[in-house]
């Protein structure tokens, strides 16, 4: 078995103003190959103009299997919503 | 109540049928499918072999083209088709990574390939011979494998889908490049229209096989429609691509090689559409099985690239090694 060079994450941000998004990811044995990789892979249409790169084996997830646990509470927390409260007709701006 | 379907195999135990029906709900909902969410083996094997073959060829099919690049009549065209090239390589590396996410590695794939245990396109295993093929499998080609990727963009497993959107978006110039090719041969000397009409007869029938198999023989189709891996037949593809490509061939002033090739008004639910000559299904299951004119050539151009490149991807990993340990040390000293 051939060893493997790390797995990479890659984020660009379109444009300034807006937040970095995953876009895929590649392999390359440190961070500023990752970069180069990808700036060629990603960008090579005007995507964005900022590249983050993060080692996979780095980011922690949470595990579907327990998505009842982690989300289903915000679910039946309809309290947390404008729309929970009644106010009458005729008041405004709120 | 899908067990029996999993690649032939009865279900392992743990996928019991609660399982297998749920996660069918889910794909029947148009849920997309992550790659930590439960799903059944033979979901999982059947991505992998999809989207590793599926990667394999635009890695492969950089080689017919590739072979063209500096030979390109102008400069116009050569930086078009490095660009696409460029493209299929980029393409390539989405999907290789869409494939990890089920848990095959990329040297895993890659050795696959290059042992002969996974398939490509059988469009790859064809010559080069002329400047105008160049046209045709930008126009022909490119036009068979988008109207097999557009589905593909709303597959039940997110990765894939996402990668295919990227690739969909790309694709579209190599179609066009391809046709401004062979439109620039048609509107010029009888040499370069023979030479357009040659490339079209050579091309035609394997960019007609690229559909795969017809539905009557084809192993996986079922499966991967009730998972909605795929969304259309591969003989509705074929019509759909032979419907459109028949008009822009008549525009170009050349001749489809297919005596058989006729009008009928009653297809399409009474739209019309193309019905077609036979097609040689034993040539494509010789040259999908690697026995191409050119499928010995591929393989061993991948490999050398393989091979050649060790050297590098080994530095690669040792300067790695070496900067980290240096900076580990730099900050013991700091610290």
């Amino acid at each position: 078995m051939t060893e493997s060079t790390p797995l990479w994450e890659v984020f660009i941000r379109p444009r300034n103003g807006l937040a970095h998004k995953h876009v895929g990811s590649l392999h390359a044995a440190d961070a500023e190959m990752a970069l180069q990789a990808a700036r060629n892979a990603y960008t090579r249409r005007g995507e964005g103009n900022s590249i983050w790169v993060v080692a996979s084996a780095d980011i922690a997830s949470t595990d579907p299997d327990r998505n009842a646990e982690d989300f289903e509470p915000a679910l039946s927390k309809v309290y947390r919503h404008p729309t929970f409260y009644n106010i009458p007709d005729g008041v405004e701006n709120l | 109540m899908y067990s029996q379907a999993l690649d032939g195999k009865v279900a392992v135990k743990s996928e019991s049928m609660d399982f297998l029906e749920e996660f069918q709900k889910r794909i029947d909902a148009e849920e997309k499918i992550e790659p930590m969410d439960a799903m059944p083996a033979g979901y999982r094997k059947t991505l992998v072999r999809q989207i590793s073959q599926h990667a394999h060829s635009e890695i492969v099919g950089m080689l017919p083209e590739g072979n063209w690049i500096t030979r390109a009549p102008s400069l116009r065209r050569k930086i078009a088709l490095l660009a696409k090239v460029q493209d299929e390589c980029g393409h390539g590396l989405y999907l290789y990574a869409a494939a990890e996410t089920l848990g095959v590695s990329r040297e895993e794939m890659t050795e696959d390939l290059l042992e002969g245990r996974a398939k490509y396109s059988s469009i790859f295993n064809y010559p080069t011979l002329s400047w105008a093929d160049i046209g045709a499998i930008g126009w022909l080609v490119d036009s068979a494998a988008i109207m097999n990727q557009i589905p593909l963009c709303r597959c039940s497993y997110g990765p894939y889908a996402r990668a295919m959107v990227r690739i969909c978006k790309e694709e579209s110039f190599h179609q066009r490049q391809g046709f401004e090719i062979m439109l620039a041969l048609c509107r010029g000397t009888d040499r370069q229209r023979e030479m357009a009409q040659d490339a079209l007869n050579r091309w035609w029938w394997p960019s007609l096989m690229m559909f795969g198999p017809p539905d009557s023989e084809s192993r996986h189709s079922d499966q991967s429609m009730t998972w909605k891996i795929k969304r259309f037949s591969n003989d509705s593809l074929r019509r759909k691509f032979i419907d459109a490509t028949v008009k822009q061939a008549e525009f170009l002033g050349l001749d489809v090689p297919d005596p058989d090739l006729k009008w009928d008004p009653d297809l399409n639910g009474g739209e019309g559409g193309f019905r077609h000559g036979a097609i040689d299904w034993e040539e494509f299951r010789r040259v999908i099985s690697g026995f191409g004119p050119m499928a010995k050539e591929r393989l061993a151009a991948r490999r050398k690239a393989w091979e050649d490149g060790a050297w590098v991807r080994e530095a690669a990993r040792a300067h790695a090694a070496k900067t980290r340990s240096a900076n580990r040390r730099d900050s013991a000293v700091s610290s």
